[in-house]
């Protein structure tokens, strides 16, 4: 896979350092799994914040390690927390674990001419809106990028706009400010993850494509 | 092996990495042998500072204390999936504290994977030079961030330290949105151009 747009090396940073809002987080995730040079750059920030942590000053425990006053063996202890993270499964994707099943076994929703999406559930109460895109080839699509900051990966088939030709595996991290027009692929169209900080964009987004529909 | 220097300038830090070697055998010890009292080690230097991060994350001391405790057990659990190439012990605990502060404290899902998750191919005779390099690319990385202008220290500690978005950056410092990304990513600049040549 030829990857040719990244996320902004400051994305990449907030999301080294744990600050990055989850639905955002959860692009840059599913980007860094087919982009090694975006993992690196984590890898490489990451040591950013060992660094910092580092340098805290430091707050006395009150526990000493192991809870060492009880009898615990260090065989329940590893036990114990052997079944606390058996849940983990490190084999599947992120795009699996995000949509509960695979991309291909994805129930769509029809928001208007040759355009379906997918809204993805994160943890209750985060901020933002995650969701899937599908367009139709040759489809001018949901113009998004205002207010707040917005990621887009694509996952097949490909899109244009001003500011370049994305690609599987392509990601599209603009400003707050760009205004930019995009139109699927003439034979494959596309799907995209899109995520938005702010969940009001999205009631934009799916504004404006009723907007020739309904001639609003 | 890297000699720590102290660094000048307008904040004072510890010396860089002096312990870098010796937490990495702690370390081992644990996967390797089980060792309590190595782990014990680890802890009391450890856990004290993943206490400090969790609090300037906005945790209580007591939910800190827990969290701090967690993190440290999980290294015991997970010591084995660690290894000296893949970056230093501090950045390996650190990516712990990190996950578990956005699960625990944002109540959201790590999408942060370990870094146990990355360079599975690495080759063992290639080992000891990529254990030097690393030391070397840490100890520059703490001598930019001493360097930094204040305005990017700032943001950089913000977002590392304080939990920050973006946007909760921008709002905190009242600047552009814009401002704040362009000043991480000029931080970011100066750090990866002094690691240019040990990649």
């Amino acid at each position: 896979m030829k990857i040719n747009h990244h996320p902004d090396a400051s994305t990449l940073m907030s999301y080294a350092a744990g600050s990055l809002p989850e639905v955002l987080s959860a692009v840059v995730a599913a980007h860094i799994e087919v982009c090694p040079r975006c993992a690196a750059e984590v890898a490489e920030m990451e040591r950013i914040g060992a660094s910092l942590f580092e340098r805290i000053e430091a707050v006395p425990m009150l526990e000493p390690a192991l809870g060492a006053n009880e009898k615990s063996s260090t065989q329940e202890l590893a036990q114990l927390l052997d079944t606390r993270f058996a849940a983990e499964d490190p084999d599947e994707s992120v795009l699996t674990r995000l949509l509960g099943r695979e991309l291909s076994d994805v129930h769509w929703k029809r928001l208007g001419f040759g355009i379906w999406h997918h809204p993805i559930q994160l943890s209750p109460g985060t901020q933002g809106d995650l969701r899937l895109i599908k367009v139709a080839p040759g489809q001018v699509m949901p113009e998004h990028g205002h207010g707040g900051s917005e990621l887009t990966l694509v996952l097949e088939g490909a899109y244009s706009d001003e500011t370049g030709c994305y690609r599987t595996g392509d990601v599209s991290d603009l400003g707050d400010d760009v205004e930019h027009r995009p139109i699927s692929d003439p034979s494959e169209g596309c799907i995209c993850l899109i995520a938005s900080e702010q969940k009001a964009r999205f009631k934009d987004v799916v504004a404006r494509i009723f907007q020739p529909l309904t001639g609003l | 092996m890297v000699v720590a220097t102290s660094s000048i300038g307008q904040r004072r830090y510890s010396p860089a990495s002096a312990n870098t070697i010796a937490m990495a055998h702690l370390l081992q010890r644990v996967a390797e042998e089980r060792d309590r009292e190595a782990f014990e080690e680890l802890y009391g230097s450890f856990a004290p500072r993943v206490k400090a991060y969790m609090i300037r994350q906005g945790a209580d001391p007591t939910t800190a204390e827990e969290l701090a405790q967690e993190t440290l057990m999980t290294v015991w659990r997970k010591a084995g999936l660690y290894s000296d190439t893949k970056g230093s012990a501090t950045t390996w605990i650190f990516t712990i504290a990190r996950n578990l502060r956005i699960d625990r404290l944002r109540r959201e899902v790590p999408w942060q994977a370990l870094p146990e998750g990355r360079d599975e191919e690495a080759a063992d005779d290639q080992a000891p030079d990529e254990a030097v390099a690393e030391r070397q690319r840490r100890h520059r990385v703490h001598e930019v961030l001493s360097e930094l202008p204040s305005d990017q220290h700032q943001v950089v500690v913000l977002s590392y330290i304080e939990g920050l978005s973006h946007s909760e950056i921008a709002e905190r410092l009242e600047l552009p949105l814009g401002t704040v990304k362009s000043r991480m990513r000029l931080a970011y600049q100066k750090i990866r151009e002094s690691v240019e040549d040990l990649k």
